[in-house]
């Protein structure tokens, strides 16, 4: 009788910083357990050893930027049972869709003395733009226990138990004081999912939205709460443009924010 | 004519994607192309237009293994910029969160990625089951690292608490002193480790170096300091440029890194670091370096990994020093003055892996006109080629397989942070 075969693991990258696949290794405490659970098929990052797939789970990092990526992304998923989403480039498009607002002709001819070498689409996209994704773990960096929570719930086949409320009631759980209301800091909290544990309050400063848009955020009504603070239209679209700037609610918010400047 | 190619596809065990392409023609080394097909991210392109305030959150996502190198290099650019200064117990927290990233950054080299080449296994979790000791030790410590820059950041990677002038909020007193305990600890598994790599098998091997880093008066650098060379540079760092200059290798596979006139490759990283301040390493770590028989200048590459477990020891060193001497700021960051007319300035600050310039120009109003960043990796990327050209060089006798695993470790032996991609281009890479 042979021994039941562990759950594979694979670990890809796509256009990123590898943050987030650091963080499997950040799990010091757990990365023993976790690699005793699985097998890892592959890790470039921490692995010289690959095992063919399929591989029963699949977490991706990173975002869709050149045209060899988007038919890769295709492959992975064909050699997955389930593909998990690890970041804010993986699920929105990281800070790179920043592209998607300009002119990448331009881009290309500003940092490289040889643009004529670089492959690059016009656009960074999410995972699910190009493949189905099972699961999205949001964040830039994606939380180690929210990590663990989705890896858990994989091996155990149930649903990651994840909250996809705001950051504003993470404040409130915290005991922070509100930034914006007590301060006038501007503060993306109101309409970003929790899922950080509220860290930037906790520090003074206002939520910058690293975690992407939460369930139903009303962009329009912080927007006018911003501005009414006294930030300047374009200050306002900056905001909602850093991580998760592709993200379709922060995409339309700014947008909007600049728009309604311009009309009458 | 024989012809003979190695080819790396993918270099595992770093950060970000790379391959390593070797062209021998008749037992003479043709060609060596480190190639990095990470692809292009623009951040130097979609930094124009931003404010300045938000350089050091946005340059941090360049890399999520050493954010704190990008925000220290853009506070310092920046704040050169507008003439600020900022000393004091701000500077202090500044050193002590890149301590953090030190204590965090080497450990993570040292037991997860380049032990494994010495001890013979694919990786850390392989290693795990004959050296679980070992392991366990290294994740311990990469923990401290870790929490230290959580306690001062917020969080591990891409710290939230950085600003330019200095910090959204300072700790207190007693919340440095409560982390003391495991800086303690952690310099008795950081000794430990300086004996462990120590004791490591190293090829007998030394190359001809010039060695680049920051040197500052009395202090093992980190953000201040001059930038010098082992061959005789010696500039203000806002001054990279006028020493350095990135070129495309006539192959154009990605935007080198090189001495400006004669076009030769040098060298960043523990290596340069302390061959051109060893005496300013703290006692602890100083006395380590003796006990080990660590001579004053290694040339060696791979005995690079002592070289990151004694600078690991100066880290907590420095951090334990850090927060006795540790009185809270009051405000926690100088305010930066408004931006009346286009300002330009330069910083470079030690990443784990080596020196990270940044320049930048802002405009009348705060908004970035310019910015150009020169990560660690694209700075030794030539020297790393030349290492892998020596070893092949030497190592001609050796079958494929052997050779393409020894070109592997030559490249792991610099820590190459290839996601660092700001400058790197793609070129037709075979995925095989």
């Amino acid at each position: 009788m042979t021994e039941a075969r562990k759950p594979r693991l694979g670990v890809f990258k796509f256009a990123s910083c590898d943050g987030c696949q650091l963080s499997i290794l950040d799990c010091e405490d757990e990365l023993l357990a976790i690699t005793g659970a699985v097998d890892i098929g592959d890790f470039r990052e921490a692995s010289s050893a690959v095992l063919e797939g399929p591989y029963d789970l699949s977490l991706v990092e990173g975002s869709v930027t050149t045209a060899h990526d988007a038919q890769r992304i295709k492959e992975i998923r064909a050699q997955s049972k389930a593909l998990v989403t690890i970041g804010a480039c993986a699920t929105a498009g990281g800070i790179q869709a920043l592209k998607n607002f300009g002119n990448v002709d331009e881009y290309r001819r500003v940092v490289y003395a040889r643009p004529e070498y670089i492959e690059s689409l016009a656009t960074s996209t999410a995972i699910a733009d190009h493949v189905p994704v099972d699961f999205e773990l949001r964040g830039c960096p994606i939380s180690k226990v929210q990590l663990l929570e989705a890896l858990s719930a994989f091996l155990q086949g149930r649903a990651p138990n994840l909250p996809n409320e705001s950051v504003c009631i993470e404040c409130k759980r915290r005991g922070t004081v509100c930034v914006l209301v007590a301060h006038g800091t501007p503060c993306l909290g109101p309409v970003t999912q929790a899922g950080c544990g509220a860290i930037c309050p906790a520090f003074n400063r206002g939520c910058y939205g690293c975690f992407g848009p939460q369930g139903t955020p009303n962009t329009a009504s912080l927007t006018a709460e911003l501005k009414t603070l006294g930030m300047a239209p374009p200050a306002v679209q900056r905001l909602f443009r850093t991580f998760n700037a592709n993200a379709p609610a922060f995409k339309a918010a700014s947008e909007a924010a600049v728009a309604e400047a311009k009309a009458p | 004519m024989t012809e003979r190619t190695i080819g790396i596809d993918y270099i595992a065990r770093v950060e970000g994607e790379g391959a390593l392409k070797v062209r021998i023609q008749n037992n003479h080394v043709e060609d060596v192309q480190l190639k990095i097909f990470e692809p292009p991210r623009f951040f130097e392109a979609f930094l124009r237009g931003r404010s300045y305030l938000e350089a050091p959150d946005i340059t941090a996502r360049i890399c999520g293994i050493c954010p704190v190198a990008y925000q220290m290099s853009s506070v310092h650019a920046m704040e050169r910029a507008l003439g600020m200064k900022v000393g004091g117990q701000i500077r202090e927290l500044r050193r002590l969160l890149y301590c953090g990233e030190w204590i965090e950054s080497h450990p993570l080299h040292i037991f997860l990625l380049h032990a494994p080449d010495f001890l013979g296994y694919p990786d850390a979790i392989h290693m795990a089951k004959d050296y679980p000791d070992a392991v366990k030790l290294g994740l311990a410590l990469k923990k401290v690292g870790n929490s230290l820059m959580t306690l001062l950041g917020g969080r591990e990677i891409h710290p939230i608490n950085v600003r330019v002038g200095g910090f959204y909020r300072a700790p207190t007193v007693n919340e440095l002193k409560a982390f003391r305990p495991q800086l303690v600890e952690a310099m008795k598994l950081a000794e430990t480790t300086v004996h462990f790599t120590a004791d490591l098998d190293f090829p007998n091997i030394e190359e001809d170096y010039e060695f680049v880093s920051l040197r500052h008066e009395r202090e093992y650098p980190l953000c201040d300091g001059d930038l010098v060379s082992s061959k005789g540079i010696k500039v203000p760092q806002d001054r990279w440029d006028d020493v350095f200059e990135e070129v495309q290798a006539p192959y154009a596979n990605a935007l080198q890194s090189v001495r400006k006139g004669g076009g030769t490759s040098y060298l960043v990283g523990p290596l340069a670091r302390y061959a051109l301040n060893r005496d300013h390493l703290s006692p602890r770590a100083d006395q380590l370096a003796r006990e080990v028989g660590l001579e004053n200048v290694v040339r060696n590459p791979y005995r690079s990994v002592v070289v990151r477990a004694v600078e690991t020891v100066y880290a907590i060193e420095e951090a334990l020093r850090i927060i006795d001497q540790y009185e809270r700021p009051d405000p926690s960051w100088v305010e930066p003055p408004p931006v009346t007319k286009s300002v330009t300035g330069g910083a470079v600050s030690e990443a784990p892996r080596g020196i990270l310039y940044h320049r930048y120009r802002i405009g009348p109003g705060g908004l970035i006109e310019d910015a150009k960043i020169v990560a660690p990796t694209s700075q030794n990327q030539k020297r790393i080629e030349d290492d892998v050209r020596h070893l092949v060089e030497r190592s001609l006798a050796l079958d494929d397989p052997a050779l393409t695993n020894a070109c592997e470790r030559a490249i792991r032996n610099h820590d190459p942070c290839i996601s660092c991609a700001t400058h790197f281009l793609k070129l037709d890479i075979e995925r095989r």
